[in-house]
């Protein structure tokens, strides 16, 4: 079944949106990361105009965000506390982020850098990742419970301390209020909620349990997304709503799933599923940028 | 005066003055209406062509064309650099059609002169409106020909040598296909009769492409207000979350 979209002015398979949106509402539900990072580069693929595909797909987030984000809130599995600082952060990164690409954007290449930016990031973080989970397995399978990770670093010795309360943390606020404005810097230049480099922030910078971390990083993830989103309605009018509508139906029943899935798994499982997706996406795009392409011309939209 | 006037307007209207032969010709619609199911549309164009005088000598033959509306395009070209592709070349074209079809009794080169084709931009090469490339790229052309072959690909510029069937140098049909990724505006239809490749009548209407209904609704709340649109957006994003929370719990109970 086609259908057309208003927005994108193009045709699209109706089903074939809807599995894209139920695949990134399952990693969404499991891992808490907000799947732009997988949704924008799949929608490219299938043929939706990228700054439609781009300003969309926040919008979907948001969605799938919502839907897995109550589940996490009945199993009090959000600081609320932790996601408002990473969210005053978030904010003011974001808005820095914005005039860095406008400016980039300027100077011509930036689909290259966005391209650069992937590739780095999700290579990075998705090798550690890979790195201490395989680690964090082997040595619980060695010696039974594994050695107690939040021991005192420098994060913990700033001024400014605050308790939050359900991370079971004592530690000043700069540090979160740093991730923030790093995640929402990355956030606004990437096009996506960010979720992915938070997330492994929270855990191995801040220390906080992987439990909270994910319904944390959903709560501040929202928030940025919205922002987003009405960013880009007012200044580009690239939010697609009938496409929207498909990603959303297919990313909230994903998304509910993921949760589940997500509760029967243990966090060391999570944490090497949730890498092997982030350095697959990251080698393809790699290999995107080494290898000869098929077509070495490309249209773009005339000023 | 008045006279004058009137064969001024005759003189105009009829470009091309003392037409033994004449095109009579139709289209199977003249208005496409874009709605949420849309797959793209087949446009039929049919005619004849009327005749006064005994059926003169010569190879005669039909051209038709439809032309979507223009658009400024930018082509980059990729290079290796240090290992990595990147754009390195961007040639701007002025004016390229979203669409462009043609259709004719038979190879473009021998149904029209080379003349007329330039005097009435018929073919893909022509249609396409570019001034002048940037000092550093020599190769222009190459450009224009990347264009015409993704949009060729797409099914966006269509060239169908043989595509019009002329019956006893009478009565003439095609069928153009409309893709599903079509972009709003004014179609201009023209058919060409030539003999010995000069164009000897011309028709031309327009189809005009809109779309209705929600699409539309939705094309223009996007673009007058835009801070409702983004909102609502927002809105239905909260509501489908919450909604399927909630419907999932209900059905886990």
């Amino acid at each position: 079944m086609h259908i057309y979209l208003p927005i994108a002015e193009v045709s699209v398979n109706a089903f074939l949106i809807l599995g894209i949106g139920g695949l990134v509402g399952v990693l969404s539900g499991m891992f808490g990361v907000g799947g732009g990072f997988l949704i924008t580069p799949l929608l490219f693929f299938v043929g939706i105009p990228p700054a439609v595909a781009v300003a969309t797909s926040t919008n979907q987030i948001v969605a799938s965000s919502v839907s897995a984000l109550f589940a996490h809130l009945r199993r009090r599995a959000v600081d609320m506390k932790m996601g408002s600082v990473l969210l005053a952060g978030g904010l003011a990164g974001s808005a820095v982020g914005v005039q860095i690409f406008n400016t980039l954007k300027s100077l011509g290449q930036v689909d290259l850098l966005v391209n650069l930016c992937y590739v780095v990031f999700l290579g990075v973080v998705g090798s550690l990742m890979l790195i201490e989970s395989i680690n964090a397995l082997r040595n619980a399978r060695r010696n039974g419970p594994p050695p107690k990770r939040r021991q005192r670093n420098w994060v913990h010795t700033w001024p400014l301390k605050m308790r939050f309360r359900t991370s079971g943390l004592y530690i000043s606020v700069i540090p979160p209020l740093l991730v923030g404005v790093a995640v929402g810097v990355l956030a606004a230049i990437m096009g996506v909620g960010g979720g992915f480099i938070m997330v492994p922030a929270m855990i191995y910078l801040l220390g906080m349990p992987t439990k909270v971390v994910i319904g944390t990083s959903l709560f501040q993830i929202i928030f940025v997304t919205a922002f987003t989103t009405m960013a880009h309605a007012i200044t580009n009018q690239t939010v697609d709503m009938m496409l929207a509508l498909l990603l959303i139906l297919g990313g909230v029943v994903g998304a509910q799933v993921g949760t589940g899935i997500g509760t029967r798994l243990k966090a060391e499982q999570l944490r090497i599923l949730l890498a092997l997706i982030v350095v697959g996406v990251c080698l393809k795009l790699a290999l995107e940028l080494v290898l000869p392409p098929a077509e070495l011309y490309s249209l773009g939209s005339g000023a | 005066m008045r006279l004058g006037a009137l064969l001024l307007a005759a003189a105009t209207a009829l470009p091309l003055p003392a037409a033994a032969e004449a095109i009579v010709a139709e289209l199977s619609q003249t208005r496409v209406s874009i709605t949420a199911n849309f797959d793209g549309s087949e446009i039929l164009v049919f005619g004849a062509v009327k005749r006064e005088a005994p059926l003169p000598e010569g190879e005669l033959d039909v051209v038709i064309t439809v032309l979507g509306p223009l658009e400024p395009i930018v082509v980059r070209r990729k290079s290796r650099v240090a290992g990595i592709w990147v754009n390195t070349a961007s040639v701007e074209v002025d004016a390229a059609p979203t669409f462009y079809a043609i259709a004719t009794t038979g190879p473009l080169a021998a149904v029209m002169s080379d003349t007329e084709d330039l005097r009435h931009k018929v073919s893909i090469a022509r249609a396409i409106r570019s001034v002048g490339a940037p000092q550093d790229v020599t190769d222009s052309e190459s450009f224009t020909e990347a264009l015409i072959r993704i949009r060729q690909d797409t099914g966006l510029y269509q060239l169908e040598e043989g595509g019009v069937r002329l019956k006893d140098a009478t009565l003439f049909d095609t069928a153009f296909a409309l893709p599903a990724n079509l972009t709003e505006g004014e179609y201009r239809t023209r058919i060409f009769l030539t003999r010995d490749g000069t164009v000897i009548d011309r028709y031309e209407t327009t189809i005009s492409v809109s779309k209705v209904g929600l699409e539309r609704y939705l094309f223009a709340l996007a673009h007058d207000s835009p801070a409702l649109y983004g909102l609502l957006s927002l809105l239905i994003a909260i509501a489908a979350g919450w909604g399927a929370s909630s419907a999932f719990r209900y059905l886990r109970r």
